[in-house]
């Protein structure tokens, strides 16, 4: 729900999108939002407003996705595509740090860690990447500095759905579809015809600042209302739902389900579940020299407990089996991650559900084996 | 850079190949020239045309086994060497030219040679480790210069390589891509194959072609199920797995699971 501390809603005028990006790229920001490559909506740099999907959507089912024409020309028209902020917050590969030695027998000497911190503005920010971020917030704010340094400047534009994808169940997962907290600028789009319309409010002080900049006027009564009862359809229409009722327990309980191993027949151990999910945060870390064994390296990287080299240690791989990774992903994620972070892993987005290439879906899994042996 | 006493020697073997994978060695560029600073190259045939004698720190293969000499010949090699790396397809499953092992390799020396009985050749095209003991095994077809360099590094500086086995998707997932099989309908070994190469045919809207082979822990039947859901054939199927790996276990059984 909208906090109680609450600006007064604006509505943004004429360019105003446009005037928002040029005093974010003003404030030395890089805007990031989405945008269509190879036929799928990605998050990357964006320019200008002419780089959003005008006036298209997304069609999601479980190992299905495809782009489809809107009949308006809204903007944020369409749920989220495999990317997600994470890619940027934490990215795929890191280097930790450097050393060098000048030659074989000396100490090497190490380098400091090399600064890659950015500054960026996320446009188009959901409720469940809200969510998400402030997930990966928890766990790794405090331990990974360079997380730190690129996400305390970070500016978020948040944008309120106003359709939900067939795979989405943020509204199950209470994460979702409206934006609480968490972002500086919170956008509600009420486009239609060909003229962008976003009612937005402010959310910190700085969202306060670059809205002063912005051309608008104060949002009426009715436009508030239609704002509100857009979200409140989305919520209405999600494509799917997660049980709520004890189900760490539930699933912890049933840990020798046979579902597992039929889920595990169906599981193609090919990490793309936890490469799209924006909470998984798994990395390895990986040592390398080069030929003179002067230079040395040590990068991190994502990685996957699909891997079977995630959990190697002495004498072979801990998860041999498939069905143990799936086991112990899905109990992460809904079970043992509330103990771990004091919150579910999962944020309800669907992202594994369309991208997973064979079709397997978090919410019948989870129901099936939290419904015990007679499920 | 430091003089080393000694340098260590470095053989490059050919088998049966298309010497692709030394290519990629000499497409290491400016890292060559270090290379060749560090290490005593004693025998590349890209490069020069006799092995000297005496014993090898580390040994590149490159190739399969396809005839009886070569099955001699590669005990040889694995007597000279202290470390033997396999490098490529062929030399870790066989190859293309294990497409013979799915048929009678009387039948094709027949069809392509006019007097076949001079053909001196094995029935089967089988990788190096098939017949000696192998300490390292880099995947490709060919392999990526990159990780040949990773895996020249390490065993020069004795660690383990920093080669991973997990899927292409992975990889390709980490790069931004769009999943061309999700999103496209489009058919790709991705996700039981493994990564390597950069992901570079989803990075082009192609599927993976698996040149890399199986990933460690392959599910194509279950692959097979999502591809046929998207329209593919049993033979269009049998045809995907056999190519470069098509002895690789997980390809070859899937692929012997259908056809016509």
């Amino acid at each position: 729900m909208m906090s109680a501390q609450m600006d007064a809603a604006q509505v943004l005028t004429g360019a105003g999108l446009d005037a928002l990006l040029q005093v974010l790229k003003s404030r030395g920001l890089r805007t990031l939002g989405p945008k269509i490559r190879a036929g799928v909506i990605v998050y990357e740099e964006i320019a200008s407003v002419a780089d959003l999907p005008r006036g298209w959507t997304d069609e999601h089912s479980p190992g299905h996705y495809r782009l489809r024409r809107r009949d308006d020309a809204a903007l944020f028209g369409y749920t989220v595509g495999p990317h997600s902020w994470k890619q940027f917050l934490h990215p795929a590969r890191q280097c930790l740090w450097q050393a060098r030695r000048d030659g074989a027998g000396e100490q090497p000497h190490f380098e400091p860690e090399p600064s890659d911190a950015q500054h960026f503005a996320l446009i188009g920010v959901r409720a469940c990447e809200l969510r998400a971020i402030a997930i990966q917030d928890r766990v790794l704010l405090e331990a990974d500095p360079q997380y730190r340094a690129r996400r305390r400047d970070t500016f978020i534009v948040a944008v309120n759905c106003t359709v939900a994808g067939a795979t989405c169940f943020c509204a199950s997962m209470n994460a979702g579809p409206a934006v609480s907290d968490g972002f500086d600028l919170a956008l509600t789009e009420l486009t239609t015809s060909s003229e962008p319309l976003f009612v937005l409010r402010a959310g910190t002080d700085i969202g306060r600042a670059v809205l002063s900049e912005l051309p608008r006027r104060p949002a009426s009564d009715t436009e508030i209302a239609r704002a509100a009862a857009r979200v409140e359809d989305t919520a209405a229409s999600m494509g799917r739902q997660m049980p709520s009722e004890d189900l760490p327990q539930r699933l912890l309980r049933n840990l020798e389900h046979p579902r597992w191993s039929e889920v595990a027949e169906r599981c193609l151990a090919c990490g793309n579940c936890t490469m799209v999910c924006p909470t998984c945060f798994c990395t390895s870390v990986e040592d390398s020299s080069d030929l003179t064994g002067t230079q040395l390296t040590r990068t991190r990287r994502w990685d996957s407990c699909f891997s079977a080299d995630l959990t190697y240690l002495h004498g072979g791989s801990v998860r041999q089996s498939t069905r143990s990774r799936y086991r112990q992903w899905l109990t992460h994620k809904l079970a043992t991650w509330p103990q771990q972070f004091g919150t579910s892993g999962c944020v309800g987005c669907g992202r594994c559900i369309t991208w997973c290439p064979v079709g397997i879906d978090i919410t019948v899994e989870a129901s099936r084996i939290a419904a015990g042996e007679s499920g | 850079m430091p003089e080393r006493i000694v340098k260590p020697r470095l053989g490059v073997w050919k088998f049966a190949s298309c010497d692709g994978c030394q290519l990629s060695l000499l497409d290491c560029e400016t890292q060559l020239l270090t290379l060749s600073e560090t290490i005593d190259i004693a025998y590349f045939p890209e490069a020069a045309s006799r092995a000297p004698r005496g014993h090898y720190d580390l040994s590149l293969v490159e190739g399969s086994i396809t005839t009886p000499a070569d099955e001699a010949r590669i005990q040889t090699v694995r007597r000279r060497s202290k470390y033997l790396v396999t490098i490529g397809a062929c030399a870790t499953a066989g190859g293309i030219q294990a497409l013979r092992n799915f048929a009678d390799i009387r039948a094709f020396s027949a069809a392509v040679y006019a007097r076949p009985a001079y053909i001196r050749t094995l029935a089967t095209s089988s990788p190096i480790a098939a017949h000696v003991p192998v300490d390292f095994q880099l995947h490709g077809c060919p392999v990526n210069k990159h990780q040949l360099l990773e895996v020249i590094s390490a065993f020069l500086a004795g660690r383990r390589p920093g080669i991973a086995t997990h899927s292409l998707c992975m990889e390709c997932k980490s790069r931004g891509h769009p999943c061309v099989l999700v999103a496209h309908g489009t058919a790709c070994l991705g996700p039981v194959t493994q990564a390597g190469c950069g992901a570079i045919c989803p990075g082009c809207n192609r599927g993976c072609y698996g040149c890399f082979g199986p990933q460690d822990s392959p599910n194509t039947p279950a692959l097979s199920e999502a591809l046929t859901a998207l329209g593919l054939s049993r033979a269009q199927l049998q045809r995907l797995y056999r190519t470069f790996n098509a002895d690789a276990a997980a390809f070859r059984s899937e692929s012997e699971r259908h056809g016509d």
